[in-house]
């Protein structure tokens, strides 16, 4: 945290010296974007916050914990695959299921596939690459995710 | 400020509701819904209002100052190795979800990236964005990023690979709309 409050000091002093219109504009558009994706971070918070309650921490690890195997993996893959929530409120999301006890790999894969597969998306993904080419590249990419997420399980533990 | 509104309706609409749920908690003594604020709620949000607006402050000044047209003119002079690092670094300058990118995908392979290329960059554009990354190491650590995206980056390049071994031989083009 005092990390990020040195680097974004001297970087907005930095930027200042250099352009002063070009920071204005840079932080304008910084506080806009906030602005609009806070009340969905919120929403998703309240909503993660209500089932949280009502999951037992136990059942989480059970199902999405280090030890929950393939089918971990698979339920994070299907989630992250037809999601369309933005990569910004899935950080926050991801690091609250973390504190709640699911593991690493099983984020690293839903939010593998969450970014790189979508489902809900393939028509406009056709409309550009032709309906046989994005469904290959979706399977692949959910395929490379289930891999992703292996590697790391093995990895974490080192 | 309407416009904003009738955007967020929804999402107005799911903080108002839940305001209500937690005032009505605390005057009848409800433990649920006041647990479900303290523990859950309230701890989760004040991690958040502390990172979220440096974080945007920074993405904001990282869009202003990402070098992407000075990027975007080695883009298609070479289709090779070099190009695919070119195509990298021009995905993760950007920023928004991975159907923001096809569009984009039919401009670079109109001004000659090759199909290997094309997949790189989409590959690239969905995980290694630098404003999703410092998301990333701040709210699930720099371990965990490191450790994605090194994994992450061979995975896509294979996908990208066989993607073009497969259209290779199909007469393969990117439509426009």
């Amino acid at each position: 945290m005092k990390f990020l409050i040195v680097v974004t000091i001297i970087s907005l002093i930095v930027s200042f010296i250099m352009d002063k219109n070009k920071t204005i504009a840079g932080m304008k558009k910084g506080l806009y974007l906030f602005a609009n994706i806070l009340p969905a971070i919120i929403s998703i918070m309240i909503i993660v916050s209500i089932v949280l309650h009502f999951t037992p921490k136990e059942t989480l690890i059970r199902y999405l914990g280090s030890n929950s195997g393939f089918a971990g993996y698979m339920v994070a893959a299907f989630v992250g695959s037809i999601s369309l929530i933005p990569g910004i409120v899935a950080y926050p999301l991801a690091g609250m299921l973390i504190k709640n006890g699911v593991s690493y790999s099983i984020i690293a894969v839903f939010i593998t596939t969450l970014t790189m597969v979508g489902i809900i998306t393939i028509p406009m993904e056709a409309r550009y690459f032709g309906f046989k080419t994005a469904i290959i590249r979706n399977i692949l990419s959910f395929c490379g995710a289930i891999i992703i997420g292996i590697v790391i399980s093995f990895l974490w533990k080192l | 400020m309407k416009s904003f509104i009738k955007d967020q309706i929804a999402n107005i609409t799911i903080i108002i509701t839940f305001m209500m749920f937690i005032l009505f908690s605390y005057v009848f003594n409800y433990t649920p819904g006041t647990k479900i604020f303290e523990d859950n709620f309230l701890q989760f949000i004040e991690e958040m209002m502390m990172f979220l607006p440096l974080m945007f402050l920074l993405i904001g000044l990282f869009d202003v100052w990402a070098p992407k047209e000075k990027i975007e003119r080695h883009i298609g002079s070479d289709s090779g190795i070099k190009g695919a690092v070119w195509m990298i670094l021009l995905a993760m300058l950007q920023a928004g979800p991975l159907y923001g990118a096809f569009p984009v995908s039919y401009v670079l392979y109109k001004k000659g990236a090759s199909i290997r290329n094309i997949f790189i960059y989409l590959g690239a554009f969905s995980t290694l964005k630098i404003p999703m990354l410092s998301f990333e190491i701040g709210f699930l650590g720099l371990k965990f990023s490191l450790l994605r995206t090194i994994l992450t980056i061979p995975v896509f390049i294979i996908i990208a690979i066989i993607m073009d071994n497969y259209l290779k031989t199909r007469n393969f083009q990117i439509k426009g709309e």
